[in-house]
């Protein structure tokens, strides 16, 4: 009796987490789909899930009109780019506030969470000015730098979190064992951490390929990555759902998949000391 | 010693010469839309004929855009050479300084072809600051055989009270035939344009000579019954959130009888291969109410150099030939003359072969020189522009009220309350700007 309850129930958290799962996938199942239709079967009311005439249009106009290949290499540089800068700068900054805390440790990691809460518009110009001033506008270097700092204070509130995972005992031991406080980082606490960091990692890929506030006013035609890609295909008059999917396909494919590879990875770090 | 010298000379030498030849690049910033990704497509024909002249492009969404280049301009960042801007933006920025007068846009650029009406909109003090790409006014697109089956004739100049008894005339809810497909999404750009430009031909205004918000005069409460009152009956499901697309769609698939739009879409509803009703489409001015003004409006999609460039020269060679009547034949040569830009330019509308093959075209032109942006309303007005207000807080203020709008045609909000609020909004933000003393 009670074991058919216990499966009953494991039936019914599987189903839900089917749905849920659906629910989430089915803006992106929609974009790959209307990819494939034409502009008009892409607004055709009431909406055709299979029954369209499929064609690969789309895809060929979007690669002859744009530089597929250059908006990739920006966003590959760019995300890549600002998540290594900000693990360098993270890992010591939450190392030191991890093991070696000050009366004013939780401060200052509140104070760099609340520099999430301002909305990014409200610094555009004094960046856009200072962007122009050292001649870092549309080059990749200005958004490898303006991600990081977009994205460390997250870097280094979930390596923090990790950290204070680690029993403080291990660094006390390599440290008298004659461990210097680098090789101590770097030998002792980074492989420890390693699920951390990595799931850190990828987050920070997702969130600065992602990105598209950043990227869409400080670029123009060199640095631009696919976020200004996709946005190159929304018209004010005439039909483009179609194309605009197929460069949203585009650009969402690589971090799509690179997303699937690394989910047992992403998981594991971020369910990290979840459960004691 | 001496091939050492000839060698470093040599070197010299042409290190020079590569730099005497080195292409200049110029970033042009537009929208996408067919007429500006058709320029891009054939610019290898500019660049063939100005080597040392090399572009860049960036296209965008509308709004990205405008964001971007006002970013631009106003730091003075100088990532743009050529902008695509409004009528909207030209008079504004023209007096801000952030643009250079086109004054050198070739020898045989002619500046007296283009349509006057259009030229006024982007000129500042009888300076031209940007050069049209193309333009537009508004017009009826209307049904033939719909019209035809519910026993009425189109006029070329139709009044609202025939437009609203045509459209439900020819409405027919259980095919999903709509009378009438009017924009209703909220926007300055979207259902304000469509609006206010409504509005200027009940009589209705934005603000009277003392920059006083007119929302609480009768004209606009009859404005905007007529409209909710117009799509209620006789407009598709959802009309609050329909907009340019959403409206081309309804109408290419044959669920509008008629649809008050943009002229440039003249030539979408035309083409046989998006549109089912390409053969059956009609054309008239966009309607009055016989105070002496239509609901038609004007703009034009234009190509202008800000004063941040560092190549305005080279700039500016580029605009004159986008716009120029050479740059006409030569889309109407690659790709027909339907597909050529229209709107800007005079002697096109003497060509017969264009005439003969765009059936929009003679509309198009009609409703664009009725257009009067120095005098767009019945009564006179503080302000310049048919369907905005050329000042910069009205992109914010008609956003809002165009929710308000957009609110009472979906029937959350009533037509008074919206007026109410639209009238304590606009007051506020004028009070703020300093409009109202």
């Amino acid at each position: 009796m009670q074991q058919a309850t216990l499966n009953q129930r494991k039936i019914l958290t599987s189903v839900l987490a089917w749905l849920i799962g659906l629910m989430i996938f089915f803006p992106i199942f929609w974009t790959i789909l209307t990819s494939f239709k034409t502009e008009a079967d892409a607004i055709a009311s009431p909406p055709m899930l299979f029954n369209f005439s499929w064609t690969t249009e789309n895809y060929t106009e979007v690669l002859s009109r744009s530089n597929y290949f250059l908006h990739f290499m920006n966003s590959v540089i760019i995300s890549v780019g600002s998540t290594i800068l900000a693990l360098i700068i993270a890992i010591p900054a939450a190392w030191s506030m991890a093991f070696s805390p000050t009366k004013r440790t939780k401060d200052v990691l509140l104070w760099m969470l609340s520099t999430k809460m301002l909305p990014p518009v409200g610094v555009l110009i004094p960046i856009y000015l200072l962007f122009r001033e050292w001649g870092l506008l549309d080059t990749r270097t200005g958004l490898v730098i303006v991600l990081t700092l977009m994205n460390l204070p997250i870097v280094i509130w979930m390596l923090y979190t990790y950290f204070k995972e680690i029993p403080v005992d291990i660094l006390e031991a390599a440290r008298m064992d004659g461990a210097s406080l680098k090789n101590e980082i770097i030998y002792v606490l980074t492989p420890m951490a390693v699920p951390g960091i990595a799931s850190t990692m990828l987050l920070n890929v997702i969130l600065a390929w992602n990105e598209a506030f950043w990227t869409l006013n400080l670029t123009a035609a060199k640095a631009a990555p696919l976020t200004a890609f996709i946005a190159s295909y929304s018209s004010p008059e005439g039909l483009f759902y179609a194309k605009l999917s197929a460069a949203s396909t585009m650009a969402i494919g690589p971090i799509l998949i690179m997303g699937w590879f690394s989910q047992k990875q992403l998981v594991r770090g971020l369910t990290f000391g979840a459960v004691k | 010693m001496k091939f050492i010298s000839r060698v470093f000379v040599s070197a010299i030498t042409l290190s020079f010469l590569s730099l005497s030849v080195a292409a200049e690049t110029i970033t042009i910033a537009t929208v996408n839309n067919g007429d500006m990704i058709r320029m891009q497509k054939l610019s290898s024909e500019f660049t063939v004929a100005n080597p040392d002249i090399e572009l860049e492009w960036v296209t965008l969404e509308e709004n990205i855009l405008r964001q971007r280049v006002t970013t631009d301009i106003a730091t003075k960042g100088g990532q743009y050479d050529v902008m695509t801007i409004g009528t909207y933006e030209v008079p504004i920025w023209a007096n801000q300084g952030w643009l250079y007068e086109l004054d050198n846009l070739g020898e045989d650029y002619d500046i007296d072809d283009i349509l006057p009406a259009i030229r006024d909109g982007l000129s500042v003090d009888g300076k031209l600051f940007a050069a049209p790409f193309y333009g537009e006014s508004s017009m009826v697109m209307y049904r033939t055989d719909l019209i035809e089956k519910a026993g009425l004739e189109m006029p070329d100049a139709p009044t609202w009270e025939f437009i609203a008894e045509a459209a439900r005339a020819m409405t027919d809810k259980d095919n999903e035939v709509y009378g009438i497909c009017l924009r209703g999404k909220a926007g300055w750009g979207e259902n304000m344009a469509f609006l206010t430009a409504t509005a200027n031909s009940f009589g209705a205004r934005w603000f009277d000579e003392n920059w006083t918000p007119q929302f609480d005069q009768p004209a606009w409460k009859e404005t905007l019954d007529f409209y909710v009152d117009l799509l209620n009956d006789a407009g598709p499901p959802g009309a609050s959130s329909n907009g340019f697309n959403e409206n081309l769609a309804l109408f290419q698939t044959g669920k509008c009888g008629m649809w008050i739009d943009a002229t440039v879409a003249g030539s979408f509803v035309t083409n046989e291969t998006d549109s089912t009703v390409a053969d059956k489409v009609g054309f008239a001015l966009a309607p009055d109410t016989g105070l002496g003004k239509r609901g038609n409006w004007l703009w034009a999609w234009s190509l202008a150099v800000p004063a941040g460039s560092a190549k305005a020269v080279a700039a500016q060679k580029f605009v004159g030939w986008a716009t120029s009547k050479e740059y006409l034949d030569l889309v109407a040569d690659q790709e027909g003359w339907k597909n050529v830009p229209p709107g800007t330019r005079l002697s096109l509308y003497e060509n017969e072969t264009y005439l003969a093959e765009a059936s929009f075209a003679k509309m198009t032109l009609e409703s664009i020189q009725s257009a009067d942006p120095t005098n767009p309303t019945v009564d006179p007005v503080p302000y310049v522009g048919v369907q905005f207000v050329a000042i910069p807080e009205f992109q914010g203020i008609a956003t809002t009220v165009g929710q308000q709008f957009s609110a009472a045609l979906a029937g959350t909000t009533s037509v008074d309350d919206a007026l109410a609020n639209a009238q304590s909004t606009v007051t506020r933000e004028m009070t703020r700007a300093g409009y109202i003393k």
